[in-house]
């Protein structure tokens, strides 16, 4: 019987870049945030290497402030796939004084994690950090390369990054160095949602629409809980939401939505308006927040 | 991502102040690309700046120090979607020292954007850009004659551009049906997504529309097969005792279970057992594919070795000329050893002679003795082993390879094998 293989130029793509990974480094590990964009990253993994394993374990770095139903989908995840995973928290670096939390408004553990990612990279000895960002999400990504060389302390030169040709990657560092790999880098947030619906993918219950407690600030949507700074005027009300992103509680922000299965979310999100990282807190800061946050080392 | 929406690639190239930040961001607001946030800082920023009109510049340009200069120093990757295709573009600046981006630029795409100022027709820079555009053998050149507003939309300006450009594509090894010429405004969105009534005399495809009906399978190219081996997949679970597949991207053309392939650098024989995609089974992969392959008879195959069919064999050999793109600002020169990365496979290679640089506006080459940073040029190499290669004109993948220095690791040339 003729079975034709047709593939999907991306997905192809993203399987080759991880394939690479694995036969180019000798200590790779996938940066796995519980979102959705590292939820299909391993199944892209799954994918690459099946039959056998994904040869690389996942690092969880956990803010403490993660949302519980994140955490739940986490553990859930790697029992399934019989998966390594690898948790470090911001919370020991704040307790052994290498960083120091932030206060008032607009307080968040965000920036913190990179310092638990540095040591957690040196602990373990890794040469290749797979990541999921994508050049679509921010204007500093979309000059990052899918091999992005770092230095000893996890600095990103972007005058200096090596030209990457056709699809021909070239992983060779010198000890002390790392590489941040970006397999769905030419990947757009809606090619990661249809591909999420067509593959029948598992994703945290906070991407669709549920009740929560919010307040509003800025034009955003911000929980309400004790993780969360909020003044005493900051009404609080309870609403019908989701989450387009699923980073820190601190600085990521709901969408008021009715989206409440993958086809309403896929259909939300063809017609939105607002880019997925309109509701990252962390970039309002200023234009070229993101860009200053990689330089120094940031996921 | 859906398998009815096709993907097209596609790399920008223009010079200084041609506009070309403004095509895009023309592009994605004409494709509602551009979100709601987005459009509003852009908004802000042109007020700040005193503009009258939307800066869509605005809208690519990435980097803090380009910001601040004002000029594109990088390549960027941008992303947008009609109702029928996924396009991604890699835009190149247009400055003199372009070639490294442009070339790295337009090595993932299929199809160039030249842009033209209408007031300054074909200039230097222009050979250049459909210079590099015909070393890589693209599918397709878009040359967009822009600006159009500022020279009264005026016909003659248009046909004096498109018969001096046709002057080039007679030089090189494009054909007639691989060049298209469309006169724009993107600054006021003229022939981009709709028609210019103020250019009725223009009667083809605007840009988009134009876009939109390339088809990515006459933009590659039909040749073939080639499968370098990237990993070899153990499980070594009880379900899986004995499976020994051979994981890679298959190129250039397709293969079917029963093919009879060679095993390079071996040369020993097989025929393919299964072709595998996650948990399904195929009989037949199209180029493009990551697959697992499995083989009829136990064959010791590693990382960096190819299966090709038997009747299709390669040229092997230890000693090789090639077009070589220099990318670093380290000369190349003779009797410099740099690894050679072909496909999935590395060797050692060693400078034997330097040939020529050739003059990147189609006027010929000159005798030299190194290749500096955005030269390109003929050199000869010897090989710690040998290749297993086609030439770049015969088959792209397999005619391509990358030079990485031996001291800072960093890739330093491209190579096309003549």
């Amino acid at each position: 019987m003729s079975n034709l293989f047709i593939p999907n130029p991306k997905e192809a793509e993203s399987i080759h870049i991880l394939r690479e990974v694995a036969a180019q480094f000798e200590r790779p590990v996938l940066l796995f945030s519980g979102g959705k964009d590292s939820i299909t990253l391993v199944r892209l993994a799954q994918k690459a290497f099946y039959p056998a394993r994904i040869p690389f374990p996942l690092l969880h770095i956990d803010t403490g402030h993660n949302f519980p139903e994140t955490i739940e989908f986490r553990d859930q995840l790697v029992a399934e796939l019989g998966l390594e995973l690898i948790v470090r928290n911001v919370q020991d670096s704040i307790n052994q004084g290498k960083v120091t939390e932030e206060r008032g408004r607009y307080a968040s553990r965000n920036t913190l994690q990179t310092t638990t990612l540095l040591d957690a990279i040196e602990e373990f000895k890794f040469d290749a950090c797979i990541g999921g960002a994508r050049r679509d999400e921010e204007k500093a990504r979309a000059k990052e390369r899918v091999f992005s060389v770092r230095d000893d302390f996890g600095q990103w030169d972007e005058k200096n990054q090596r030209p990457e040709l056709f699809d021909m990657l070239n992983g060779r560092i010198h000890q002390g160095q790392n590489v941040r790999v970006f397999p769905i880098s030419n990947w757009t947030e809606l090619d990661v949602w249809e591909y999420i619906k067509t593959e029948n993918i598992a994703i945290p219950s906070i991407y669709f629409a549920h009740k929560r407690e919010v307040f509003f600030r800025d034009g955003m949507v911000w929980t309400a809980n004790e993780h969360v700074y909020r003044e005493s005027h900051e009404e609080v009300f309870e609403k019908m939401v989701r989450f387009r992103t699923v980073g820190d509680m601190t600085c990521t922000a709901a969408v008021l939505s009715d989206a409440d299965t993958l086809e309403a979310v896929v259909a939300e999100i063809r017609d939105s308006t607002i880019s997925e990282r309109g509701a990252r807190i962390d970039d309002k800061r200023s234009e070229a927040a993101m860009e200053s946050r990689k330089k120094v080392g940031y996921f | 991502m859906t398998h009815n929406r096709k993907l097209i690639k596609i790399a920008t190239a223009g010079s200084v102040d041609d506009g070309k930040s403004t095509l895009i961001g023309r592009l994605l607001y004409d494709t509602k690309s551009l979100t709601t946030d987005k459009l509003e800082a852009i908004e802000k920023t042109s007020r700040q700046r005193g503009f009258d009109y939307l800066d869509f510049s605005l809208a690519t340009d990435g980097l803090i120090a380009e910001r601040e200069q004002g000029i594109t120093i990088d390549v960027a990757h941008i992303y947008f979607n009609t109702a029928k295709t996924n396009f991604v573009i890699a835009d190149t600046p247009g400055h003199v020292e372009y070639t490294r981006n442009m070339v790295t630029g337009a090595s993932t795409s299929q199809v160039a954007i030249i842009l033209i100022d209408a007031r300054k027709g074909v200039i230097e820079q222009t050979n250049r850009h459909f210079f590099i555009s015909n070393l890589l053998r693209l599918g397709h050149v878009v040359v967009a004659i822009n600006k159009m507003d500022l020279v009264n939309y005026d016909e003659d300006v248009f046909l004096k551009i498109k018969a001096d450009f046709e002057v080039l594509v007679e030089k090189s090894d494009f054909k007639t049906d691989q060049i298209t010429f469309i006169p724009i405004s993107a600054l006021k969105g003229e022939n981009i997504a709709k028609h210019s009534e103020l250019m009725p005399w223009y009667v083809g495809n605007t840009l988009l529309d134009h876009l939109e009906v390339l088809e990515p399978s006459d933009l590659h190219e039909s040749t073939v097969a080639r499968f370098p081996i990237q990993y070899v997949t153990r499980p070594r679970t009880e379900a899986f005792h004995d499976f020994r597949g051979f994981s890679g991207k298959l190129y250039g053309g397709s293969l079917k279970v029963g093919d009879e392939v060679t095993v390079l650098p071996s040369f020993t024989e097989s025929k393919i057992k299964t072709i595998h995609f996650f948990d399904q089974e195929y009989s037949e992969a199209l180029p493009g594919a990551s697959i697992t392959i499995t083989l009829e008879d136990e064959v010791n195959i590693s990382r960096g070795d190819m299966l090709v069919k038997s009747s299709e064999l390669p040229k092997s050999e230890k000693q090789i000329s090639a077009t070589i793109c220099q990318v670093n600002s380290k000369p190349l020169k003779v009797g410099d050893k740099y690894t050679l990365q072909h496909g999935t496979n590395r060797v050692l290679a060693k400078v034997e002679s330097i040939d020529s640089v050739i003059h990147t506006d189609f006027t010929g080459e000159v005798p030299a003795s190194q290749l500096k940073l955005n030269d390109i040029g003929k050199v000869n190499f010897r090989l710690s082993k040998s290749i297993h290669f086609d030439t770049y004109h015969d088959n792209k993948s397999n005619g391509r390879f990358i030079l990485i220095d031996e001291g800072s690791y960093d890739t330093v040339g491209i190579g096309f094998i003549d």
